[in-house]
Order: C-alpha cells, then sequence, then structure tokens
C-alpha cells in the first residue's frame, strides 16, 4: 500500500523541479528575459526534460500569455514534467528567491533611505532608471513596430493615452480588438496550422 | 474592502494585464498603485524599480514583493507576490494542458499583435510621466541620456549603469 503512494507522487522529481527553478531564480539578475539562456541549458541540456523544439514553443507560449515570462516558462515546464503539482513546486522555486532577496533589503531599505548618503545615490539611480527603460522601449519598439498597422495601432493608442485618461487595461483590450479586425493574416495562420498537425 | 484584499486584487489585475515582460508592468503599476491607490510615490516606485533590476529574479516578482512590503508588510509583500502571480498560474495551466495550438489560433496571434503595439504606446507614456517626476536639474537628464545610450548602443548590464549613476549620485547629488 504504501508503496503504491509512493510512486504515485514522484517526490525526487518535484523538489528537482523546485531546486532547479530555484537556482535559476537565485542567480540570474535583469529580470526574465536574462533568465532564458539558463532555463534553457538546465531544463534542455542538463536535465533534459524538454526536447530543443518544444522548449522554444514553451517560450513562444509564455511571451504570448500574461503575465512575467519566467514565471509562465516554469508553470509551463513544471507542468509538461510532472503534471500540476509539478507547475507548483517549480513557480514556487522561481519565486522563493526574489521574495527572500527583496523581502531582506526592503526591511533595510526603510532604515537606510533616510541616510542623505544613499538618499543621494537613489537621486543618480533614478534618472539612469528612466534611461534603461527608455532603451528597453527602443528595443520591444523595434522588434513589435514591424509593419504599417502596428505601427498606426501604436500611434493611435499612444494618442488615445496622452489625450484621455483612460486605465491600461482598456487601452490593452482596445488594441487586442484593432489587433484582431486589422493584423489578422488568416492564410499565413491556416499554413502553420497545417504545419502543426502534421508535426 | 481591507487592505490586503485590495492590494491582492490590484496585484492579480498587474499580473493579469502585463504583456511582454517586466517593464509592460510599468503603466498599470503607475495607475493601481501609484494614481488610484496612492499607497507609493513615483520617485518611491523608481526606486522600488532601480532594486529590482540590481536583485536577481523576475522584475514583476521583485516588484511586487518590495510594493505589497511598503504598503502592508511581511503579509502584504506575500499577497501581492500571490496575486500577481495567480493569473499566469491559471492561465497557463489551461493553456499547457487545453490548448497546445492556442499560439497558433488566427485571433490570439492577431490580438497579441494589437496588444504589442498598444503596449510599447503604454510604456512610453509612463517614460514621459516618471521623466517629468523625476528629472528636476541638468545632471538628472544628462545621466538619464547616459544610461540610455550605455545600455542600448553598447549594451553595458543594468548592474553596470546603475551603480555608475549611483555614484555619480553619491558624488554630486547629495
Amino acid at each position: 500500500m504504501s508503496r503504491k503512494v509512493q510512486s504515485d507522487i514522484n517526490w525526487h522529481l518535484l523538489w528537482d523541479l523546485f531546486f532547479t527553478f530555484l537556482r535559476i531564480g537565485a542567480f540570474t539578475i535583469g529580470g526574465g528575459y536574462a533568465m532564458l539562456p539558463l532555463i534553457q541549458k538546465e531544463t534542455v541540456e542538463k536535465k533534459q526534460w524538454v526536447g530543443e523544439e518544444e522548449f522554444a514553443e514553451i517560450i513562444g507560449l509564455s511571451q504570448t500569455a500574461p503575465g512575467a515570462i519566467a514565471i509562465n516558462s516554469s508553470v509551463y515546464l513544471g507542468f509538461r514534467v510532472a503534471g500540476v503539482s509539478g507547475a507548483i513546486f517549480a513557480v514556487t522555486g522561481m519565486v522563493v528567491p526574489s521574495l527572500l532577496i527583496i523581502l531582506t533589503i526592503a526591511v533595510f531599505f526603510e532604515r537606510f533611505s533616510t541616510i542623505s548618503a544613499v538618499k543621494a545615490i537613489f537621486n543618480g539611480v533614478r534618472p539612469a532608471v528612466m534611461g534603461l527603460i527608455l532603451a528597453a522601449l527602443f528595443k520591444i519598439g523595434k522588434s513589435v513596430l514591424k509593419n504599417m498597422t502596428s505601427f498606426i495601432i501604436f500611434v493611435v493608442m499612444l494618442l488615445i493615452g496622452a489625450i484621455f485618461d483612460l486605465h491600461p487595461v482598456l487601452i490593452i483590450l482596445m488594441a487586442a480588438l484593432a489587433g484582431i479586425i486589422f493584423l489578422n493574416d488568416k492564410n499565413k495562420n491556416k499554413k502553420e496550422e497545417k504545419e502543426v498537425e502534421k508535426a | 474592502m481591507t487592505l490586503l484584499l485590495r492590494l491582492f486584487l490590484s496585484f492579480m489585475e498587474i499580473g493579469m494585464f502585463t504583456f511582454g515582460g517586466g517593464y509592460a508592468m510599468l503603466p498599470l503599476i503607475q495607475r493601481e498603485i501609484i494614481d488610484v491607490n496612492g499607497w507609493l510615490t513615483m520617485e518611491q516606485f523608481l526606486d522600488i524599480v532601480a532594486v529590482a533590476e540590481m536583485t536577481p529574479g523576475p522584475i514583476a516578482i521583485n516588484s511586487a514583493t518590495f510594493v505589497g512590503y511598503r504598503v502592508a508588510g511581511v503579509l502584504g509583500s506575500l499577497v501581492a507576490t500571490f496575486g500577481v502571480v495567480l493569473p499566469s498560474f491559471v492561465i497557463v495551466l489551461i493553456i499547457a494542458a487545453l490548448f497546445k495550438r492556442f499560439k497558433y489560433l488566427a485571433s490570439v496571434q492577431a490580438a497579441s499583435k494589437g496588444i504589442r503595439s498598444a503596449v510599447v504606446a503604454l510604456i512610453a507614456l509612463a517614460v514621459w510621466s516618471f521623466g517629468k517626476e523625476v528629472i528636476h536639474v541638468p545632471l538628472h537628464a544628462i545621466i538619464g541620456l547616459v544610461a540610455f545610450a550605455l545600455s542600448h548602443f553598447l549594451r553595458w548590464h543594468p548592474l553596470i549603469v546603475l551603480g555608475l549613476a549611483g555614484l555619480t549620485g553619491l558624488l554630486f547629488l547629495g
């Protein structure tokens, strides 16, 4: 009896998932995209949980679905390896290092942020953060605004956002609708779907 | 509504409508956390983004944890982080289990392209409103532009860019 229960839940695999994503979460600085090479190395090359192609598939889907790419890919990979419990162990592993590190910093930050030297440092850091975000904006813009229709949607949403005080969620929903109406490339998609069916 | 529940719902909304990486959260956080609820000022939030950039982990998680802590302590950080992860978790599981071909559906691809264009616009608007708040003296603008150039053209690591900016601040902005 007890043997059967043990074989139902593969605790070894679940903890392996947890610690693999814990390592990934603890050692990459600079957000989700910086993590992708490490995730690939750990899950495809080292553990061989998924193949190259399926990994690419999972990343593509993680970018399409809402939420952080690191979270989405850990949920998907965890699920692929060990079902729903795999997803829970993987995403928890991904979140725990951030949570602990940020909590520690936050506790001290309250105390340190009144020191004048720390204030001076952050006076310099804040505009640099704006510069980094601007650089990211250029990068995203270059990869997204490839055709005229995408560019027009960008300009229209920029104007709507600048003129009316709308909630970002509303603008996202309007853009999704605009995309469905103006960016629907049916022929190309049919071809791709056929290819998927073949595979 | 209690504070914790509001925090949870705000971050759930942020998690549900963030498309395309950490910075896509900025406009949503600005709206929910700064404008609507007044939990943080823009300056405080930018400090959090700076810390999130310099520490390991996804920016989305780091921001949620930090904001949650500032608003309602350790419990707040847990609630905010859980809130931002939950929509991803549910949606990705549904897709993984049921619609493997989800990504290939013509309308999903089209909607996703439209959303990406809007996200670029939303981040641009956020940069504009944050920039107005942050740039007080010419040196601020210079730091911002140099940071942009180092990151965009020379692809320096954010950690080094922010480190140099912090040093500049310590020397000239005390």
